[in-house]
């Protein structure tokens, strides 16, 4: 992307401008990666979590195991625990989510070398095990949708939601590649964005995909989630019947208490 | 059994102990809800000694794997989630169940003569208790952690003369390091908590042989019976035994409903900021302490004016310093003739509720960003320096308050039923 707006906009003197602006760019990268996102305040749109929705949480995986597990890990979780979870067989898990012969038993690493990751982006791309516990899940699904075309960033995408990101649209082809109008001047603050070129996906499909990899990406934050409630109703019924029998022996004790 | 029970007797005092801590200890029979906190405190001991028992059998401490490791016991370890929520919502619980228990003592006067040593070693608990919770924060290794714990250290630093190297040598290292999370990994299981069961061994031989105060804040004991058991008061075992078992039961709904269904408690007990690990490059944007410190956060950051040639810091740590050191002062402070809330007149009433607004207000304003407005009117700093006047202001006004007010003639028996 980089390389095409250069030739568009030939000529010696704006080269050296976009020279400039680039090293801007990477300095603002890193920068911005040492204070994480400024942008706390910003309105995010609100995404339905339900981690019971078994069929969401598989097609999240898939698409996680797609397109982020090639740069980010998430290297505190196994695939095997996962696919337990998920109801994801050893066969199928070998088959459609294990590529560069992973076994079940490991932790989910990307594939690419952090050191290359380094020197493509600037930075590290953080693990992703718990990114929905440090973020909120409106967070990232509102990040996901906001990627539009920037000529002046290095990787040819910028994201409203964090700027100058570090991170290019991976998922375009899904989405396809949509420009920004207007940055927050609709009445509800939020932006607007034109599709340009549209993807494989409608953008009502692409935003149900995006609602899936965010509730992979809760469940991947806590994988116990799915049982914890569960155990705790019957933690909850087991002391009140407790409750009852202590107060009733309590009170039996306490009657010659005058 | 009996047999077995009476060789050990012959060995060791088993009954005369069973008796005179448990089954002929006389406690007012008045107790009310206040009075549940002590035995939920030693609860609370036990539930975090015992978790953190389990924990520190896959927990490694070493600023490369502590993190992962963590993250290894709330996934890959059976149960392991629990027992790590377990302790991380058993760290709040004690609190608030400390500060209850603190809480207690200043509606009733139990801090006042004869049990002024039960309320030292109280307040040295307490002091234990801060840090072992502070050295146990950093043990997750989380980006708060770390900062957290650089920021508290780094308050040595204000101290004249000696500070830096202080804070060099707490640390053992120039920064927070893998030097630093191990010497706290070895306070915080092995030291403190030793130490801490210790004295609430010593808190409660020291009580049983004062005798527990009560809601009239009376002396059960100078009411006796021809055997010369107290008249207002009843075995704790099997009375309160029982009694506290209720307690329990419902504690435990509160504590175990949080752990089941909020372990974060909505970033008050586990911070979002805390789910990535340390990184020295990465500041958080608010680096607060966990809300049992954040009141004696608000004061230290409330001191904004250098005197006498030192700076705002200095006074701050200083004044944060008293803030809890006046704990240990209070049955002195008070002149009050009469003990308990029941009896005392509109100014110490005033007080105490002027002291406990002011103690959740700076807890709060702890936890904000000091230049905002989260209250009304003024900025969170101008807040913590009004609060600032009147938690002090509780303390050091005593001796006048508690002299000048109209007290209630306490009754000779015990209020019951």
């Amino acid at each position: 992307m980089v390389h095409e707006m250069g030739q568009d906009e030939a000529g010696t003197g704006k080269s050296e401008f976009q020279m400039k602006r680039f090293i801007a760019f990477t300095l603002a990268i890193t920068v911005s990666s040492w204070c994480a996102a400024a942008t706390e305040d910003a309105p995010l749109d609100a995404v339905y979590i339900n981690l019971s929705d078994t069929a969401s949480l598989q097609r999240g995986a898939r698409l996680f195991v797609n397109y982020c597990l090639s740069c980010h890990s998430a290297s505190y979780m196994r695939y095997r625990r996962m696919g337990e979870d998920l109801g994801i067989s050893e066969e199928l898990l070998k088959e459609h989510l294990l590529f560069a012969g992973e076994k079940p038993g490991d932790l989910m690493q990307a594939t690419m070398p952090a050191n290359y990751a380094k020197q493509w982006f600037g930075v590290v791309p953080p693990d992703l095990t718990l990114i929905a516990r440090v973020r909120k899940p409106d967070w990232i699904y509102t990040y996901l949708r906001s990627f539009y075309l920037d000529v002046g960033s290095p990787s040819g995408w910028n994201n409203t939601l964090f700027r100058n990101v570090a991170m290019p649209h991976v998922l375009y082809q899904l989405q396809g590649s949509q420009r920004l109008v207007s940055d927050g001047a609709a009445e509800n603050g939020k932006p607007v964005f034109r599709l340009e070129r549209p993807g494989e996906m409608t953008p009502e499909e692409y935003d149900e995909s995006v609602r899936d990899l965010t509730n992979f990406l809760v469940y991947l934050g806590e994988p116990v989630k799915l049982n914890r409630y569960l155990i705790g109703v019957f933690v909850m019924l087991f002391l009140a019947v407790l409750l009852v029998l202590s107060y009733t022996l309590k009170k039996e004790y306490w009657k010659d208490v005058h | 059994m009996i047999r077995v029970l009476n060789w050990v007797d012959e060995r060791f005092p088993v009954r005369k102990m069973w008796a005179e801590h448990l089954a002929e200890y006389y406690a007012p029979k008045n107790f009310n809800f206040w009075y549940f906190f002590g035995s939920l405190a030693i609860l609370m001991l036990v539930i975090q000694i015992i978790t953190g028992v389990f924990l520190t059998m896959h927990y490694k401490p070493s600023s490369e794997h502590a993190f992962a490791s963590v993250e290894y016991i709330m996934r890959d370890v059976p149960w392991g989630w629990l027992v790590r929520y377990a302790h991380s919502t058993g760290a709040s619980a004690f609190f608030v169940v400390i500060y209850l228990h603190m809480f207690r003592a200043l509606l009733y006067g139990s801090h006042r003569a004869p049990r002024e040593l039960v309320w030292l070693l109280g307040c040295v608990m307490y002091v234990l208790l801060m840090a072992e919770a502070f050295m146990g924060y950093l043990l997750p290794w989380g980006n708060m952690s770390y900062w957290g714990a650089q920021v508290i250290i780094s308050l040595f630093t204000a101290i004249p003369w000696i500070g830096d190297a202080l804070a060099e040598w707490l640390r053992g290292d120039f920064v927070v390091s893998d030097a630093t999370l191990n010497r706290f990994f070895a306070f915080h299981v092995a030291l403190i908590p030793l130490v801490l069961t210790l004295l609430v061994i010593v808190h409660i031989l020291a009580l049983h042989s004062v005798g527990s105060n009560n809601p009239d804040g009376i002396e059960i004991k100078k009411n006796k019976d021809e055997r010369g058991h107290p008249k207002d008061g009843i075995p704790f075992h099997p009375y309160y035994s029982v009694k506290d078992l209720v307690g329990v039961v419902v504690f435990l709904i509160i504590f175990l409903g949080i752990v089941f269904f909020a372990p974060e408690f909505f970033g008050l007990f586990l911070e979002k900021d805390n789910f990535q690990p340390a990184n020295i490059l990465q500041t958080p944007p608010d680096i607060v302490p966990l809300w049992y410190f954040t009141p004696f956060y608000s004061i230290l950051r409330a001191v904004t004016y250098p005197l006498f040639g030192m700076d705002a810091k200095f006074w701050g740590v200083v004044c944060m310093g008293l803030a809890i050191a006046l704990f240990f002062v209070l049955p002195w402070l008070d002149r009050s003739p009469v003990k308990s809330i029941r009896y005392r007149g509109w100014m110490y009433k005033t007080a105490l509720t002027l002291f406990v607004i002011s103690f959740v207000v700076l807890g709060f304003l702890g936890m904000k960003n000091p230049q905002k407005v989260d209250l009304f009117w003024f900025p969170n700093l101008v807040w913590a320096q009004i609060f600032f006047f009147v938690y002090f202001a509780f303390f050091l006004l005593m001796p006048w308050y508690t002299k000048w007010d109209k007290t209630k003639p306490e009754p000779e028996r015990v209020n019951f039923k």
